[in-house]
């Protein structure tokens, strides 16, 4: 009857296996719908999205005053920047790199800013896998707390244009 | 093998139709009353959604041979191009006509009324040509290198947002056609009592379409204006959350639209019935409430938008649109499981299954659909979605590994599959080289499948979606990733270069057999059955059943299906607890 009409008293409560079936996957959806909540409060890895609106120029001002204030070197020709543990970072996309380079310390929490000062990026910190969206005119506020020391790459993984795929960065973690 | 799949099938006196005279035709095969100008608009639709779709095909092997490491066969400005064309003649020209096509057809068809409007057919098909030519022609000459999502402030000429624009309003008359010939039907009275389960679907699909073509022109058309310097800037967040009203929920026409097919292609290639109208019905009525703000999606790691919303939206209001697949995941198998023990295939737990017509590409098409559907873009799906498992997965080749097996895997094979019977029964045409069409199902799902499993581990590494180089050669700083990941690459192509090969055999066994297939006008197109007995059980399709159905093996499957969505979802929350903290 899937292609012609069902008969008149076709409005009944579901039987069997088809019954047992329905009830298994809602009490499924229940515990995928408990778990997100569950996490928000107890678990240590949340995309909160807490933002602030900036203009770019503001933002690559805030980036540059950053770097005045607590620039310990430089690589490449790259700023390397270490923030006091606690207080607030600030990294700047752009087509196509990152500045500066992040220098932090493994158990610390530092509030990291990130936005762009012209297309939309893609903040993603490999080998780790975590990614995070950037948007020109928005400050997205990380707070993070490095767990494991070593050298990481930033990528970018939201298309930029042709330099794209050359768009990296870097933040040292000592332990 | 003499019998055709439905002769002697007891067609119930039906009311009297509502076409004009000579408007309409008897279809030799099924005995359904066809709308000869449907029918007509029905084909130019099917033609016009195979070109494309060879269009996106030629654009997916050329990508796929570029993401394989060892063969990285485009420039960076072609990849970035190509990925552009492929992504909006897939997602959106190949499958929009053949959906349009199917509302013609299933709308008229099935409640045995006329079009309801010729002229508003043709307008509909005159904007989707036009918008998609315009939008392939720009991107071809380099104007449009924006990818499919076009995200603010990246730039494309004005005529790439003209372009999606007009074939989003000509497939937007599309469905108001379709509307309108569900109400001249019910307003004739054509048909009699509920209309049939296809049918609403098919409505659900309409439904979910309208306001997803609604979110195209809401964000596309100011982003059109500040291309041409009329607005001086558009919110990169506003519009990648109305932007997504469309992308997202596009592909929710696509599920409920691919979830008909299965119902149809189990009623006329196995004689299957739904066990229970009313939970198919109320199914589908899930994805029209539930389905719409799944636009969050994109957006689970976005600044601009707090964590509550985020969590309420992605879950689909508490998973009740994912309850909806669930339940139609059950319900179609199982329909075939009745139907196969009814015809005396009651052994042991899938007696039923290892009989069914597997010799019929409709069925190993929709069946094979359905499984790639359910456990791979099924669980990925619900798994990416979780708000935060997306901070291990968003825009890193997870992603396409998941759609891949739902867009493609899923509903372009169910549409291949239902081919099968469009061009015998619509273009009255046969298709030559039988076992070709026999192979061509498994190559596609299995090349699919393969790329999807690449990609998905690809991702796993990290690797990036939309990027050319994993190499990340002339970088300020150098990356790279894991082996393991360029092992993935590697299967990523292979699996990219069978897929494509299946669809050109498809495109080509169509083309064939549309110009050059034997007609099998005035008589009962040849059937794909090689089992006689499969034959005799659609008449089925017109008897009531009271009795309790047994369907253990379809249980058997479904309990695999949530062992291991279970396990793949916990897992993922285990990998995310050992990344860094982050709030």
């Amino acid at each position: 009857m899937s292609i012609q009409s069902p008969p008149v008293d076709w409005f009944k409560a579901p039987r069997g296996a088809e019954r047992v079936w329905i009830g298994l996957a809602f009490a499924w959806c229940m515990v995928m719908t408990i778990a997100m909540p569950y996490w928000h409060f107890y678990g240590k890895q949340n995309a909160t999205g807490e933002s602030y609106r900036v203009t770019p120029t503001e933002f690559m001002a805030r980036t540059q005053q950053f770097i005045e204030n607590h620039k310990v070197g430089e690589r490449d020709g790259v700023a390397v920047v270490e923030p006091p543990p606690g207080g607030d970072a600030y990294l700047l996309g752009q087509m196509w790199r990152w500045t500066p380079i992040l220098k932090l310390k493994q158990g610390q929490t530092y509030r990291v800013h990130i936005s762009s000062f012209d297309l939309q990026h893609g903040f993603s910190l490999q080998p780790l896998n975590m990614n995070f969206q950037v948007l020109p005119g928005y400050d997205h506020v990380l707070t993070l707390t490095p767990t494991s020391s070593g050298e990481f790459s930033i990528i970018c993984n939201e298309f930029c244009g042709i330099g794209h795929h050359m768009m990296t960065g870097l933040v040292l973690v000592s332990e | 093998m003499a019998t055709s799949i439905t002769a002697g099938m007891p067609i119930p006196a039906r009311p009297v139709g509502n076409h004009p005279a000579g408007r309409v035709r008897t279809c030799d095969t099924t005995g359904l009353p066809v709308c000869a100008t449907a029918e007509g608009f029905v084909r130019i639709h099917a033609v016009v959604a195979v070109v494309f779709l060879l269009i996106g095909g030629s654009a997916a092997i050329l990508l796929g041979l570029t993401r394989w490491p060892a063969v990285h066969l485009l420039s960076a400005e072609w990849y970035y191009r190509t990925i552009t064309l492929h992504g909006l003649n897939m997602l959106i020209f190949w499958i929009l006509n053949f959906e349009i096509a199917l509302l013609y057809f299933v709308g008229t068809t099935l409640l045995n009324t006329r079009l309801f409007s010729k002229a508003l057919a043709w307008v509909a098909f005159g904007l989707m040509l036009v918008g998609a030519l315009l939008v392939d022609y720009i991107i071809l000459v380099g104007r449009a290198d924006v990818m499919m999502t076009s995200y603010v402030p990246l730039m494309a000429h004005p005529l790439f947002y003209l372009g999606v624009v007009l074939h989003a309003v000509g497939a937007l008359l599309g469905v108001v056609n379709y509307f309108g010939t569900i109400y001249i039907a019910k307003r004739d009275h054509t048909y009699e009592g509920a209309v049939p389960l296809v049918v609403f679907g098919a409505t659900a699909a309409a439904i979910i379409a309208v306001v997803t073509l609604l979110h195209g022109a809401v964000t596309l058309v100011p982003t059109m204006l500040w291309s041409m310097n009329l607005i001086d800037s558009i919110d990169p967040s506003w519009y990648r959350i109305t932007w997504w009203g469309l992308g997202h929920m596009s592909q929710q026409v696509n599920v409920c639209a691919m979830v008909s097919v299965w119902y149809f292609l189990g009623a006329i290639t196995t004689g299957a019935r739904p066990l229970n109208q009313a939970v198919c019905r109320g199914a589908f009525v899930l994805y029209i409430l539930f389905i719409n703000v799944a636009s969050a999606h994109h957006i689970l790691v976005d600044p601009g938008v707090g964590a509550a919303w985020k969590i309420w939206n992605t879950s689909y209001a508490m998973y009740l649109a994912v309850l909806a697949s669930m339940i139609h995941g059950f319900t179609v198998p199982a329909s075939v499981e009745v139907a196969m023990r009814r015809k005396g295939f009651d052994r042991g737990l899938f007696g039923w299954l290892a009989n069914a017509p597997w010799r019929n590409p409709a069925f190993s098409g929709f069946f094979l659909s359905l499984v790639i559907f359910g456990f791979g873009g099924g669980i990925t799906g619900v798994v990416l979605g979780t708000q935060q498992i997306n901070i291990m997965a968003h825009n890193t080749l997870r992603i396409p590994g998941h759609f891949h097996v739902t867009v493609v895997g899923g509903t372009t094979l169910a549409f291949m599959a239902l081919t099968y019977y469009v061009v015998p029964l619509v273009f009255r045409r046969e298709f030559a080289a039988q076992a070709l069409c026999r192979l061509q199902p498994w190559l596609f799902g299995f090349g699919i499948t393969t790329m999807a499993i690449g990609m998905s581990f690809a991702g796993s590494y990290g690797v990036p979606r939309r990027h050319w180089d994993v190499e990340f050669t002339g970088a300020q700083f150098a990356a790279g990733f894991d082996p393991g990941a360029h092992v993935m690459l590697g299967m990523l192509g292979v699996g990219a270069v069978i897929a494509t090969l299946a669809l050109l055999l498809f495109v080509l066994l169509v083309v064939w057999a549309v110009f050059f297939g034997e007609k099998n006008t005035g008589h009962a197109m040849r059937p794909w059955h090689t089992d006689r007995t499969v034959a005799e059980a659609v008449r089925d399709e017109h008897e009531h059943d009271d009795a309790v159905h047994k369907t253990p093996g379809t249980l058997v499957l479904a309990g695999t299906f949530l062992a291991c969505f279970a396990i793949y979802y916990f897992a993922n929350w285990k990998w995310l607890a050992d990344v860094w903290q982050v709030r």
